[in-house]
């Protein structure tokens, strides 16, 4: 049976974002939206999250949390890149404090563009979300070792953008 | 014969029941908060959306404790559903919260060790007021068996109006409400992140949750015996407590546990010990 599609719990991240994001993603779950009635609840905890959600860039002080979160994650899980900085870090990518969108550190499943990106932006990324979560889980109970294989973050060469100096 | 069936029938419907219930919790904590809230299956959604879940395990120890709360959870409904014996029963739901505690204890977690803690100054805080339930019932039906309360034809609630407002007051703490979620809750992600329940993830979370579908009908049943004179009455009036307790809730801020603990022991303390004595005086 597909719950997965039914009970999407989310887990939100900042990762150096302006907050812009946030708030958005925040108003999302207020009356005027209220993503509960499709069963999202957003959790605090990635070991009870199915969707990462995750705004801001990468730097050097946000990648290993970034990374532990999605590592304690139960599978079938998903990445929702939501804004511009997170898809591709937008006006900040040649920083030389930035490393670049979210996807150079995890594998991300869907982007949600804009600067902020808007709650029906949002809900709709997350509601592709779980078409993707229903794959994996597919995925996940014919080949435990391919899902394994795919789930790990695999090691990150990519230096920042703009090098280290 | 007829305990059997009960505890069966208990064994096999509580979770729907509990489930249900569960559901059509959130939809009114929605409507109270001004949203249109989620499907009334959505627990059971939740549920086998857990049960798909990888499972991960921080200590192998921790699924044989959120097994044994399973089992002792679902044992302390079916003897009370069986009519036993009301002091027992209490004894084996303290049992099963005990073994949540550990659960969370073998984990290193400090969000789980706080969430441990505090589950373990909850049951400090209810269980005077629970046990002192039971006396009363004792005290009023003269018999500590479930069934003899239930089917006694005095009016239980009117000889112990005081023990039943305790009881009330200390529902709220065992069906993990605010204001006192305090050991676990949905909306205290940056003090407990999701205190006891941290470290339980998959198809261990989704057993905690039935288990705790299982505890709250024991909860409801409970308050039934208060009512076991009239059942209409008694059906009536576990929806108006559940009711007020959804209502409590959605009004109230979690407090901070010295407070939790203290108030439960006052209450117990006053509208308990004093419901007692004036049963004693008036030699009821």
């Amino acid at each position: 049976m597909a719950y997965l599609k039914k009970s999407p719990w989310i887990i939100h991240y900042d990762a150096s974002s302006c907050n812009g994001c946030d708030i958005e993603i925040l108003a999302c779950l207020t009356p005027m939206y209220d993503v509960e009635r499709f069963g999202i609840v957003n959790t605090g905890n990635p070991k009870h999250a199915d969707i990462f959600v995750v705004t801001g860039t990468v730097n050097e002080q946000n990648r290993e949390i970034i990374l532990n979160i999605y590592n304690q994650m139960p599978n079938p899980k998903a990445v929702v890149a939501v804004g511009i900085c997170a898809t591709s870090a937008g006006v900040f990518r040649e920083c030389y404090n930035v490393a670049g969108g979210i996807d150079m550190l995890i594998p991300v499943d869907v982007y949600v563009p804009g600067c902020a990106a808007r709650p029906e932006s949002i809900i709709d990324g997350i509601v592709t979300a779980w078409g993707i979560l229903e794959e994996k889980r597919k995925t996940m109970n014919t080949a435990p070792a391919a899902a394994d294989a795919a789930a790990e973050p695999g090691p990150v060469v990519q230096e920042p953008a703009g090098g280290a100096q | 014969m007829i305990s059997i069936v009960w505890a069966i029938v208990f064994i096999l419907l509580a979770p729907v029941a509990g489930g249900l219930v569960a559901g059509i919790d959130r939809r009114i904590t929605a409507r109270m908060q001004g949203r249109y809230g989620p499907p009334i299956l959505q627990p059971f959604y939740d549920v086998g959306k857990l049960f798909e879940k990888e499972h991960i395990v921080v200590n192998e120890t921790q699924i044989f404790y959120v097994i044994c709360y399973f089992i002792f959870m679902v044992f302390t409904g079916a003897l009370f559903f069986s009519g036993a014996d009301l002091l027992l029963t209490i004894f084996s739901l303290t049992l099963a919260q005990i073994f949540l505690v550990l659960g969370a204890y073998v984990t290193y977690s400090p969000y789980s060790h706080i969430g441990a803690e505090r589950e373990l100054i909850q049951i400090m805080a209810y269980e005077p007021m629970v046990i002192l339930a039971a006396v009363g019932m004792f005290v009023v039906t003269k018999s500590f068996n479930v069934s003899d309360i239930a089917s006694s034809t005095i009016p239980v609630v009117l000889f112990i109006p005081g023990i039943f407002l305790g009881f009330l007051y200390v529902l709220t703490i065992k069906l993990r409400k605010s204001p006192f979620d305090i050991s676990t809750s949905h909306h205290a992600h940056q003090e407990i992140v999701k205190g006891i329940t941290t470290e339980f993830s998959g198809p261990s979370l989704g057993l905690i949750e039935v288990a705790h579908w299982y505890e709250t009908i024991f909860l409801l049943g409970f308050v039934y015996l208060f009512f076991g004179f009239n059942p209409v009455l008694a059906i009536i009036a576990i929806t108006v407590v559940y009711l007020l307790e959804i209502l409590i809730d959605n009004t109230n801020a979690r407090v901070k546990w010295q407070l939790a603990l203290k108030s439960s022991w006052a209450i117990a303390a006053t509208f308990g010990v004093v419901n007692l004595g004036v049963l004693y005086l008036t030699g009821v």
